[in-house]
């Protein structure tokens, strides 16, 4: 599969105006609103494109397997930092469109922190190039920034290059018995001292803590914050980074990204906190979970539920009127017609 | 699409009269001698005369002035501190001048938080220095940081020597409050994480002022380390020298800081600073590390085998916070220095990757002769952002003629290596023409379409950031680029 093949599908499917909906593994079906629309199958679209490590970059087709490119990485020492979870097999171009980051966010940022440059072929079929392989480039407006996480509604993804960073030479964790009070405030005050934290997971009175960077910088902070060290941490970070940890279980899980020291926003179902208290996972069927999200100045996501629930209360939290304008006029100025994925992101578009 | 740029036909007396009914009189300019100081920004080779000056107090002010333009089909160019250096605040000759300097209150540092919400006339500096007392920093350090301001910053999505470690201001702002050209307000981002929708915050970041008028910034604060130390070393080769800052990345490292100066540069910088930088070197490097005492001490010894191993001659690591200080300060000093040693200077600030630098150098020498005049480079080294300042006479007839078509040579390189026309500066009016050369008809389709989901009118900045496809058929008629017609389906005329 070629880009010309995609430019072309996309082109035919924009003249007689058929809705489309791209798949890459197909890991993140779960995630966001409706699939509606003929497949795009674009796994097919695979493969490493350019990966220099002197210049902190890869570039990949869209379809590659995200365990390709971190196997790639690993062989020279360096890593995707935003951690993004694989799943079942994602893809690069997925992994971009859903812009989920794992447990290293709060240390080292998000998906779009890490985007240097699309191509990305247009609901119409154009062929777009924007961003490049070069850390700094404001060039332009930052389109490239844009795409991480519109879900595949802005155009086919079909080859991203991301920044690459080193490994941490050293990673220690650290487990503390405290409650969710006593939980966040620690975080918090932890995040304002100079201590090479890389991700919290917290989860029924238990609080993980990962340390990474120098060896003499976790060896300093192992002894300065005195929790008792993790066994088995590799696999604990992989459960929460794939989420088969328990915490995760159940048919319905929300996902409230709320300021990191919010207080509690007093729901039932906590199930676990992660990047120092801005990642809230709540599961059961939550009355007034949004509000309860939006008053402590945060958002809940409905990330895992049955289609019926999705379809009612929308995956993502609603658009002010006049937010939602914007976003359909955006939406039009990459996909006049509406033919790319309608519906997954936001019922309206 | 071919049409030209967009004519503006601005009734002076009718403009000032609005205004008049909506700004008290010591917010508003219309007097020839009070609009000149705003004539232009840094970049003071472009100039044009406003109509009005608004220096609005209120965000409600603001709304009221870009309503009243949207309404009257006025163009608007907001403005910081005017320290740009690409003329993204040059005004509009048939528009008005929207300044953010009243705008200068730090709202709110939240320590728990680590975050502070500021108005966007805010100097960057600023912020750092509320933020002291709590141990915590705001880490986009553009050269301006005295001076220039937080609207500025995420206007041109500044950068600055620590970016390649702490980010660029996308990567430290969480939000932003931003007044359409109908007036609207909208909140973007937020202090949680991955806000809904799409990430319209990464979008007006560096939009140049084309999309909306910011009038709040709320940005992230991190941590100060506890100790910070920088290593110089000298290079008798400027290849070599490059080579050495691939050869830090590829160790694992990413250090705090990686510049470079080349010779022309120590030279200019050395009898104004003294900062004590090898005089005799081809090039020098410098390399800072932070962290915790222990933390530093393994990535200096580390960083010190590698430039050895990279052939450095002279290595000297500062052995205080004021020498530390005092080898920053020649960097930092960079483009005064210069300025003292030639009537004019003209700064570039092209990416390109990494591994090019000796390439783009090598290059530079050829251009100085064939234009006759002189460059000093300086560096972002290690994210690969060139600073070369060509240093040319205004008075001289001719001479900035020269300098702008070295510059714009310069530029195109930087494109034809694998780069960016500009890595921190923004397009402005001064690269709007080397956007033809980066930038596809179709790709400058799309960026036309943005800016019309926003401002439909083309009232924000108009003539900024992104050309015409008009204008670039002009350019290109100019400029035949490696021998391709880069506009193929457009007439020329």
């Amino acid at each position: 599969m070629t880009l010309d093949d995609l430019s072309a599908a996309l082109r035919g499917a924009h003249d007689s105006r058929t809705p489309l909906r791209i798949r890459g593994a197909g890991s993140k079906d779960f995630y966001g609103g409706l699939l509606a629309g003929e497949v795009l199958d674009v796994a097919a679209h695979a493969g490493i494109v350019a990966y220099e490590p002197t210049e902190l970059y890869i570039t990949a087709k869209c379809g590659t397997p995200l365990a390709e490119i971190e196997a790639a990485l690993a062989d020279k020492g360096q890593m995707l930092a935003f951690e993004p979870p694989h799943f079942s097999g994602a893809t690069v171009g997925g992994c971009v469109a859903a812009g989920l980051s794992g447990p290293r966010r709060q240390q080292a940022g998000a998906v779009r922190d890490f985007m240097l440059g699309v191509k990305l072929i247009d609901g119409t079929g154009q062929m777009l190039d924007f961003g490049g392989q070069v850390m700094k480039n404001v060039a332009g407006y930052d389109l490239s920034r844009l795409v991480a996480g519109s879900l595949g509604t802005l155009g086919v993804l079909a080859e991203v290059t991301l920044k690459v960073l080193p490994q941490p030479v050293a990673e220690q964790t650290l487990v503390f018995d405290m409650n969710e009070g006593e939980a966040v405030k620690r975080l918090n005050q932890w995040g304002g001292q100079p201590l090479p934290i890389s991700a919290s997971f917290w989860h029924e009175g238990k609080l993980w803590l990962r340390l990474s960077g120098a060896k003499a910088a976790v060896a300093a902070a192992v002894g300065k914050l005195a929790g008792s060290v993790a066994v088995d941490a590799e696999k604990h970070w992989i459960s929460v980074r794939e989420q088969t940890h328990p915490a995760f279980a159940g048919d319905v899980l929300w996902r409230l990204a709320l300021p990191s020291g919010a207080p509690s926003p007093g729901l039932d179902g906590l199930r676990a906190i992660e990047w120092g208290g801005a990642l809230r996972w709540y599961t059961g069927e939550l009355d007034a979970v949004r509000g309860a999200a939006a008053r402590l100045g945060g958002h809940a996501v409905l990330y895992h539920a049955p289609e019926s629930l999705r379809c009612r209360e929308g995956a993502f939290a609603p658009l002010a009127p006049a937010m939602l304008a914007l976003h359909r006029r955006l939406k039009n100025a990459f996909d006049p017609r509406r033919i790319l994925n309608p519906g997954r992101f936001y019922a309206e578009f | 699409m071919m049409t030209p740029e967009p004519a503006f036909a601005t009734n002076r007396a009718a403009l000032a009269a609005r205004l008049k009914t909506i700004l008290p009189a010591h917010c508003l300019l219309v007097d020839a001698e009070d609009l000149r100081p705003y004539e232009c920004d840094g970049l003071t080779a472009y100039r044009a005369l406003p109509m009005a000056v608004c220096l609005p107090e209120t965000e409600g002010q603001v709304v009221d002035v870009l309503r009243t333009c949207h309404q009257l089909g006025v163009p608007v160019v907001a403005r910081g501190a005017g320290t740009g250096l690409s003329g993204g605040a040059m005004p509009h000759a048939q528009g008005v001048v929207l300044s953010l300097a009243r705008f200068n209150k730090i709202l709110r540092v939240d320590r728990s938080a680590r975050i502070a919400v500021v108005q966007p006339g805010v100097r960057n500096l600023a912020v750092s220095e509320a933020a002291a007392p709590y141990d915590l920093y705001y880490a986009p350090d553009p050269s301006s940081q005295i001076a220039c301001t937080l609207g500025g910053n995420v206007a041109e999505n500044s950068g600055g020597v620590h970016c390649l470690k702490y980010g660029l201001t996308v990567h430290n702002v969480l939000r932003i409050r931003v007044v359409s050209i109908e007036g609207e307000v909208f909140e973007i981002g937020s202090e949680a994480p991955d806000s809904p929708g799409y990430d319209l915050l990464a979008l007006l970041i560096g939009s140049e002022g084309m999309l909306g008028v910011v009038t709040e910034v709320t940005v992230k604060l991190v941590p100060k380390p506890e100790l910070a130390q920088v290593v110089m070393a000298s290079f008798d080769d400027v290849g070599k020298a490059g080579d050495a800052v691939a050869m830090i990345i590829a160790a694992g490292i990413i250090p705090a800081g990686l510049e470079m100066m080349d010779k022309p540069a120590t030279a200019a910088v050395e009898p104004y600073v003294k900062a004590g930088y090898d005089l005799d070197a081809a090039a020098i490097l410098l390399c800072e590390s932070d962290g915790t005492p222990e933390e530093v001490a393994e990535e200096i010894s580390r960083v010190t085998e590698v430039l050895k191993a990279a052939g450095a001659g002279n290595i000297r690591v500062s052995q205080s916070e004021s020498e530390r200080l005092r080898f920053w300060a020649g960097r930092k000093a960079a483009f005064p220095a210069v300025g003292r040693i030639t009537p004019d200077y003209y700064c570039m600030d092209g990416t390109i990757p990494r591994k090019r630098v000796a390439e783009m150098l090598g290059s530079i020498v050829e251009m100085e002769k064939k234009y006759a005049l002189r460059c000093a480079n300086v560096f972002h080294a290690g994210d690969g952002n060139l600073h070369p300042l060509i240093m040319y006479d205004a008075a001289k007839p001719g001479e900035w003629e020269r300098a702008e078509a070295f510059g714009a040579e310069i530029l195109e390189l930087s494109v034809a290596l694998g780069g960016s026309i500009t890595g921190e500066h923004g397009v402005g009016i001064e690269k709007i023409n080397q956007m033809c050369v980066q930038y596809t008809t179709p790709e400058l389709e799309t960026f036309h379409r943005v800016k019309a989901a926003f401002d439909e009118r083309g009232l924000l900045n108009p003539g900024k950031a992104v050309p015409s496809l008009h204008r670039c058929a002009e350019y290109g008629r100019m400029h035949v680029h490696h021998g391709e017609v880069k506009f193929p389906e457009l007439e020329r005329f």
